[in-house]
C-alpha cells in the first residue's frame, strides 16, 4: 500500500458567495413549491422531462430551459462561474451512468434530498443526502489518493 | 383563473425559478467541479465554501416552509406534490450511494452540469447522455418489474381480476 499524498487544490475558500448562491437556489425551490407545487430536485424535473413521464411536463420543461437560458446568460457575462471537470471523458461517461441510475434509483439528489428534503424534515432526504455525502467523499478519496486517475 | 391562465403561470414562473437556480449555483460555485471535489476531498486542502451553499439554500426554503406553512394549495396548480414514500428502503440508500460515486468521481450533479452543459460543452454533454441513459435503463428495469408483479399477482389470485394495478 502507498501512502496517501496529499495534493494542494487550486481553489479557495468563498463561504460568503457560496451562502449567496444558496440562498438564491433556496429561493427558486421555494417559488416552484408554493407556486406550481412542485420539488425543485433536477434529477427528478430533468428526469421527467426526457423520459416523459410527467403528467404535466410543461412546467418542468419550462424549468429546465430557464436554467439553460439563464446558463447562457451567466457564460457570456462571467465566463469564468463556469469551471472543467478535472477528470477524463470516459471517467465523466461513466459518472454519470452512476448519477443517472443513482438519482432514479434513489429518488432525488443534491437539490431535491439536500435542499428540498432536509428542509421538509424528510427522513428518507436527511439519510440519502448522509449517504451521497459520505460516499462521495470517500471516491473523491479512493480516486485522488489511492488510485490517482483523472 | 382559467386553466389556460394558470397553465401559462405555471409555465414562466417555472422557467423563472429555473433561471434562479442556475444564477445560484453559478454564484455559489457549483459550477466549478474542481471546487465540488475540492470540497468532498476532506482528506487534502479542505475547501468548505460547499456546505455553505446547502447552509444558504436550507436556511432560506426551510423559513420560507415555515412562513408558508399554512397555505392549502400552490398559488397558480390546484395541490402540492404528494410524496408516496416516507420510510427508508434499500432502493433509496443503494440509489444514494451510486449517485454519490458519480458526484465523486466527476464533481458534477445533475443541476450544475444541466447548466454547465450549454457553456462547458463536450465534457458536460457526455456526462448528461451517459445520465439520461441510466435513468432510462432503471426506468425500463422498473416498468419490467412491474409487468413481472401483475403475472405473479395473476398467477396466485385464484382467477380473481384485483389488485393488478401496481404503481
Amino acid at each position: 500500500m502507498q501512502p496517501l499524498r496529499y495534493t494542494i487544490r487550486m481553489t479557495h475558500f468563498t463561504p460568503l458567495s457560496a451562502l449567496a448562491g444558496g440562498a438564491l437556489i433556496g429561493l427558486s425551490a421555494t417559488m416552484f413549491w408554493f407556486l406550481n407545487g412542485r420539488v425543485a430536485g433536477i434529477s427528478g424535473v430533468f428526469g421527467d422531462v426526457v423520459l416523459g413521464r410527467a403528467e404535466a411536463r410543461a412546467p418542468k420543461g419550462a424549468f429546465v430551459a430557464g436554467m439553460l437560458v439563464a446558463a447562457v446568460l451567466v457564460g457570456m457575462l462571467v465566463p469564468a462561474s463556469f469551471g472543467a471537470s478535472p477528470r477524463s471523458i470516459f471517467t465523466l461517461g461513466i459518472a454519470g451512468l452512476f448519477v443517472g441510475v443513482g438519482t432514479r434509483m434513489g429518488n432525488g439528489c443534491t437539490s431535491g434530498h439536500g435542499v428540498c428534503g432536509i428542509s421538509r424534515f424528510s427522513l428518507r432526504s436527511i439519510v440519502a443526502t448522509m449517504t451521497f455525502m459520505l460516499v462521495a467523499g470517500l471516491t473523491v478519496l479512493v480516486v485522488d489518493h489511492v488510485w490517482r486517475i483523472s | 383563473m382559467s386553466e389556460r391562465k394558470e397553465l401559462v403561470m405555471k409555465v414562466v414562473t417555472a422557467f423563472a425559478a429555473g433561471a434562479l437556480f442556475t444564477v445560484g449555483l453559478a454564484i455559489s460555485g457549483m459550477t466549478k467541479p474542481d471546487k465540488v471535489i475540492g470540497f468532498l476531498d476532506v482528506s487534502g486542502s479542505w475547501d468548505a465554501s460547499l456546505a455553505f451553499v446547502m447552509v444558504g439554500a436550507i436556511g432560506v426554503h426551510l423559513t420560507a416552509r415555515r412562513l408558508l406553512g399554512s397555505m392549502k394549495k400552490p398559488v397558480f396548480a390546484h395541490s402540492f406534490h404528494v410524496f408516496a414514500r416516507t420510510r427508508l428502503d434499500a432502493p433509496l440508500i443503494v440509489g444514494a450511494a451510486l449517485f454519490g460515486v458519480g458526484w465523486g468521481l466527476s464533481g458534477y450533479c445533475p443541476g450544475p452540469v444541466i447548466a454547465s452543459s450549454v457553456v462547458s460543452g463536450r465534457p458536460a454533454l457526455v456526462f448528461i447522455a451517459a445520465m439520461v441513459l441510466g435513468m432510462g435503463a432503471w426506468e425500463i428495469l422498473q416498468r419490467a418489474r412491474v409487468i413481472d408483479t401483475n403475472k405473479e399477482v395473476a398467477v396466485t389470485s385464484d382467477g380473481a381480476q384485483e389488485s393488478t394495478d401496481v404503481s
